[in-house]
């Protein structure tokens, strides 16, 4: 159907309208912003599955394999266009999830705690969105640093001088790789004259060998900036305070950006350096596999290390994103398989671990309670007189340590890798795809770096453990004086709402796992790619 | 000119990473500036130097695309100043607020002992 086409660009366009439309409401009406931008995110999540839908029945009809949208029509390697195949339309799935997750979540009291809460929420939505779909590296650019931009006033969002500290930190980084991919873009397009992913993966082939270093550095400077908001070992320093120090929901929709990192990776080492690239072909992909595996190792240590939840998330954050980089090193068809089924799964996870650490250390620290002090430090008195009246609204959880002490083990299992969760089945895809490459009794030889890899794998499960249930111990069960944590119903019910995701992930993996197959297949496959981009390019067959 | 260029840009990356490796942050403003612009010449460059070339096509169509000069670079340039530009705002704003909440200008709110 011709309209169903136009649903591409509405995940840009409608956080780009919302986020607008809310810069205009007054900061005082706390109760319709909330509504336009859970409205906004409602659709968003409609979309997303409608997107989802398209893209896995795309090829059904013998079609191609991903839909490209040509903004104002102009034809394809010269203009914008949007790409949406089963890889992109999965990531904007888990972002619109995660992005409602932390919305309610952020209602109860977070989006009180200083301006422009929401409008920063939708153009951080957008941005990503954007990244997820397009198809055109500077586009790529604009829409990281929109993403970026938002992230940066959201990690700021309550204040403090904590946040600030990490804040100021998480923009210089940022900021320097963002250089780093202005210099990597260009380099690349020196040599290549397009910035088009679909024609740069069709010209890369032919360039002259003499020039070939010139387009490896241009290719490499802008895996050294996605590397570095994926927060690969060693430049993944800046991560775990950043994350510690934002806000709950905040951590939470944060734990998407390392992914889109990761996301840019595997889509540009799959299409560019994949099986079309003649003798550039896996360039880098050894890099991602070692580098992934460092990251591994160090994160692993973080996490027997850290004393803090925080920190034990902002390591199990990097430990995801180390197992991602190496399978996406790896690259093979079932691996990535798996490792977006992990994707998926850690996401979840790790965001339901953010937003549980803040009502875990509300038991903690009875009294000193972060926001107020936070907020005093803000120091906006509308903010301030507005906030004691709606502290009060919201239906208070009964039994709220039980219920805390379920989720927090339910996540212990999922980033351990445990049955009967989706984490297990994760893990177990990507070892699968590892070691058993053709099937039960070949012959076939695995190599070192795969063992290591898959002990890796095995043991930062086994840490994740480790470290969950000691943590767990001393705030369930040591404490002697237990004061029962005040929790809105509104505050839990995210979190299990992403645990539910990831059980009925459990039980109904087979239809995920074979979405994820096709998407793996599909990718590797970049012939279809690029036919389904500037196949279209023709004014008959183009989008109008 | 493609040595004045390079050694602009050099000097530009050199003088940049410098002051972004210092502890102060008002040096790390002006040092991400700089490389920001070394960034942007390097972008332009990678369009190839022309002189007396126009990156703009007339209406009476094309006659030789050799003629003119590349304009994405150009393009390109222009949106990386804006955003460039903007991010820097932000990052002064956030470099006066951790002035003001510290009370140091140090990048760590502390001086290093």
């Amino acid at each position: 159907m011709d309209w169903e086409r136009h649903l591409l660009i509405a995940p840009i366009l409608l956080p780009l309208l919302a986020g607008a439309a809310l810069l205009l409401i007054d900061e005082l009406r706390h109760t319709l912003k909330a509504l336009v931008n859970l409205a906004s995110t409602l659709a968003l999540l409609v979309v997303a599955a409608a997107l989802l839908r398209m893209a896995d029945g795309a090829d059904a009809g013998g079609g191609s394999v991903s839909l490209s949208y040509a903004v104002a029509d102009w034809p394809a390697p010269f203009a914008i266009v949007l790409v949406l195949d089963r890889l992109s339309a999965l990531m904007q799935a888990v972002t619109s999830i995660l992005a409602l997750a932390a919305l309610v979540f952020s209602l109860a009291r977070w989006h009180l705690a200083g301006p422009h809460f929401h409008s920063l929420f939708q153009f951080l939505l957008m941005g990503l969105g954007g990244a997820f779909l397009t198809g055109d590296l500077f586009n790529l650019f604009v829409f990281f640093e929109v993403t970026l931009a938002a992230s940066y006033g959201l990690l700021l969002h309550g204040s403090g001088s904590f946040r600030v500290r990490s804040g100021l930190h998480y923009i210089s980084i940022n900021l320097a790789a963002s250089l780093l991919f202005l210099i990597g873009v260009s380099l690349i397009y020196g040599v290549t004259g397009t910035l088009n992913m679909a024609d740069l993966a069709q010209r890369i082939p032919e360039v002259p060998a003499d020039q070939r270093m010139l387009l490896q550095a241009g290719a490499g400077v802008l895996g050294v900036a996605f590397l570095v908001k994926a927060g690969m070992w060693p430049l993944g320093f800046w991560l775990t305070p950043a994350y510690m120090a934002a806000a709950a929901p905040v951590g939470a929709i944060f734990v998407i950006l390392t992914k889109v990192g990761i996301y840019v990776l595997l889509r540009l080492t799959v299409l560019l350096f994949g099986s079309l690239s003649g003798e550039l072909a896996g360039f880098g992909s050894m890099a991602l596999l070692w580098g992934g595996m460092a990251t591994l190792a160090f994160a692993t240590s973080g996490v027997l290390a850290s004393q803090a939840m925080g920190r034990l998330a902002g390591y199990s954050v990097l430990i995801s994103s180390g197992t991602l980089l190496a399978a996406v090193g790896i690259g093979d068809a079932a691996v990535v398989s798996g490792a977006l089924f992990y994707l998926v799964s850690s996401t979840f996870a790790t965001a339901a671990l953010f937003l549980l650490i803040e009502l875990v250390e509300r038991a903690r620290e009875p009294g000193a309670d972060l926001l107020a002090v936070t907020m005093e430090a803000y120091g906006d008195e509308r903010e301030e007189t507005e906030e004691p009246e709606d502290e009060e609204v919201g239906v208070v959880l009964p039994g709220a340590l039980a219920v805390l002490g379920f989720c927090f083990g339910c996540i212990a299992l999922l980033l351990a890798g445990l049955p009967p969760l989706s984490g297990f089945i994760a893990k177990f895809a990507m070892l699968t795809g590892m070691l058993n490459t053709a099937g039960l009794g070949s012959t076939q030889t695995v190599p070192a770096s795969t063992w290591l890899l898959a002990a890796l794998l095995i043991l930062s499960g086994l840490a994740a453990l480790v470290a969950m249930l000691r943590t767990g111990i001393r705030t369930f069960w040591a404490p002697l004086e237990t004061v029962v944590p005040r929790v809105l119903v509104m505050e839990v019910a995210p979190i299990l709402t992403l645990l539910a995701l990831c059980l009925a992930m459990a039980a109904g993996g087979g239809a995920l796992i074979r979405y994820t197959d096709a998407a793996a297949h599909a990718l590797h496959d970049p012939a279809r790619y690029i036919e389904a981009v500037l196949g279209s390019g023709n004014p008959e067959g183009s989008s109008r | 000119m493609e040595l004045t260029l390079a050694i602009a840009i050099g000097v530009l990356t050199g003088s940049g990473v410098w002051l972004v490796l210092r502890p102060r942050t008002y040096q790390l403003v002006i040092g991400l500036s700089l490389l920001s612009y070394a960034v942007n010449l390097f972008i332009f460059s990678m369009g190839r130097l022309r002189v007396g070339a126009a990156p703009v096509l007339g209406a009476d169509g094309v006659a030789n695309p050799a003629d003119y000069a590349d304009p994405v670079p150009q393009a390109l340039v222009l949106t990386a100043i804006v955003i460039g530009f903007a991010t820097t705002a932000l990052l002064l704003v956030v470099l006066l607020v951790s002035r003001g909440l510290t009370g140091s200008d140090h990048v760590d709110g502390r001086e290093s002992r």
